[in-house]
């Protein structure tokens, strides 16, 4: 993505945004201006960054946790047809249910604590990961797979040297196009008996203290969050998977 | 130096056998080109050599070894996705040093007298790859790709080098060189080569000795001597071409 781009395309949404609250006229759609002035006013109170840093670490526990534990399984699904043959079903099924639907039972399991968040974002993030990287281990050329092993290759360096960077791809895709859902699925979490999240704080800000800036200010904090997570990954990705740019 | 005694195999949906009581053997420092027809079992025994496959009976020895496994000292080259995309053509070379150190001298992955020596570059010197030693795969010709792939088994100093139809995909000067270049490198380092191939003229060309596969199930080896192959414009000599007729004729034959 080119910054140019980014920058000019920031500059339109702002405007729209001004443009949008000057027509409209109502308390509960202030000007980009406003907004911006309570946030940086928020952060430098320090009301706002403690809300950010546990939704933050939520996000990068539950991500973390997702990519140790379905990487593995992923890759011995994607090698092992037996394996991946019996556990098929079960992901086929778990798979397209929409992960939010387990937020109160999750919580009446795991408390009302960060714990229960973490589990969440870690559920979400799990399955894209593991369906990705099972597919893309089990489409590894066997030609491939037969010259690395030509070269003296066991199982071990296999996973080293031929399935983990075949796959890595796949993981950061797979966290690219989920972490959007899993910060939205936080916000929800974060909605009940908790008092530490941006999904407290928007709702705090905006229906006990009608303070509509501060909520925005929130909103902000939390995209900023996602799109943070997002250019991460690119980042990333860019560094670390070269070869998916060189044509 | 290889001895292929009653080999047999099968692949189960399969009810006709591949190789049924196959015996073969190979001398040291010869070049065989395994000529066939597709379905013929030529990778079949390809891969049994490079013990990717076991056979259902028989053996195959390599320097009095039986192959259970692959063999560190055995080169493989195929046609084609034999590098890592995600490696340069550097990094591709390093990569069998690189298993190697990964598991260290234990005589099953690597041989029990290896040290380790980071050192392809000569090989990517005298393959002419210096200049591309930076870029991934998904940027080379064919033709490099193939350097790249034999630089990468020289790196590892095999004794045997097997080929599965490793210039099928070129165009025609781009195989012409790369023959060339692998027959001249064959007769330098002292290989033993094997090389499949369903070309008439590659295995006329390669193979001092060529075996003919005719067709399921291969029970007997059907050897064709090849004295004059190997000599430089050998591809324009009329022995060349006359043997070219024979091989079609006893491959049509059957």
């Amino acid at each position: 993505m080119n910054r140019k781009g980014l920058i000019l395309t920031t500059l339109v949404i702002l405007l729209l945004w001004q443009i949008i609250a000057t027509i409209i006229q109502l308390p509960i759609i202030p000007g980009p201006i406003k907004v911006l002035a309570a946030f940086i006013s928020e952060v430098i109170n320090g009301k706002l960054s403690p809300h950010f840093l546990a939704s933050f670490w939520r996000v990068i526990a539950g991500m973390g946790l997702a990519i140790l534990t379905a990487t593995p399984a992923g890759l011995i699904l994607g090698q092992s047809k037996k394996v991946n043959l019996f556990l098929s079903p079960l992901i086929y099924l778990l798979y397209p249910i929409p992960k939010v639907v387990f937020v109160p039972v999750i919580m009446l399991i795991f408390g009302i604590g960060d714990l229960a968040k973490i589990i969440i974002i870690f559920i979400i993030l799990f399955f894209q990961i593991l369906v990705l990287v099972r597919d893309q281990a089990a489409n590894i050329r066997p030609e491939l797979l037969n010259s690395v092993r030509s070269l003296g290759a066991g199982r071990k360096a296999l996973y080293r040297f031929v399935y983990f960077p075949a796959t890595l791809p796949s993981i950061l895709t797979a966290i690219r196009q989920s972490v959007g859902t899993a910060i939205a699925v936080l916000y929800i979490a974060e909605l009940f008996a908790t008092q530490k999240g941006l999904g407290y704080y928007i709702y705090f800000q905006g229906s006990t203290l009608f303070n509509y800036p501060a909520m925005y200010a929130g909103v902000i904090a939390m995209s900023l969050l996602g799109l943070g997570m997002y250019f991460g990954i690119d980042w990333i990705e860019k560094r670390t998977c070269k070869w998916l740019f060189v044509n | 130096m290889i001895k292929v005694y009653n080999l047999s195999i099968k692949y189960a949906s399969n009810s006709i056998p591949i190789f049924e009581k196959f015996n073969w053997g190979v001398e040291k420092a010869e070049s065989w080109a395994v000529l066939g027809p597709s379905g013929c079992g030529k990778t079949t025994l390809l891969y049994l050599l490079a013990g990717l496959l076991q056979p259902a009976s028989g053996s195959i020895l390599i320097d009095g070894q039986q192959i259970l496994r692959p063999r560190p000292q055995t080169g493989l080259i195929l046609q084609d996705y034999g590098l890592l995309p995600w490696a340069t053509v550097k990094q591709n070379c390093e990569l069998g040093v690189r298993i190697r150190d990964f598991y260290g001298a234990d005589g099953i992955h690597a041989p029990s007298e290896f040290r380790s020596s980071l050192s392809p570059h000569n090989w990517l010197h005298e393959l002419g790859l210096d200049e591309l030693s930076d870029k991934y795969p998904s940027q080379l010709s064919g033709g490099q790709r193939q350097r790249t792939a034999i630089a990468r088994t020289l790196s590892l100093k095999p004794d045997l080098l097997l080929m599965d139809e490793p210039f099928s995909s070129l165009d025609i000067p781009t195989r012409e060189n790369l023959q060339d270049l692998t027959i001249s490198l064959v007769s330098e380092q002292g290989l033993t080569l094997i090389l499949v191939t369903h070309s008439v003229e590659e295995a006329v060309l390669m193979g001092r000795k060529i075996l003919l596969l005719k067709g399921l199930p291969n029970q007997e080896a059907y050897i064709i001597e090849n004295s004059v192959s190997s000599e430089k414009g050998f591809r324009n000599t009329s022995e060349y071409k006359r043997l070219c007729g024979v091989l079609r004729a006893k491959l049509g034959a059957s």
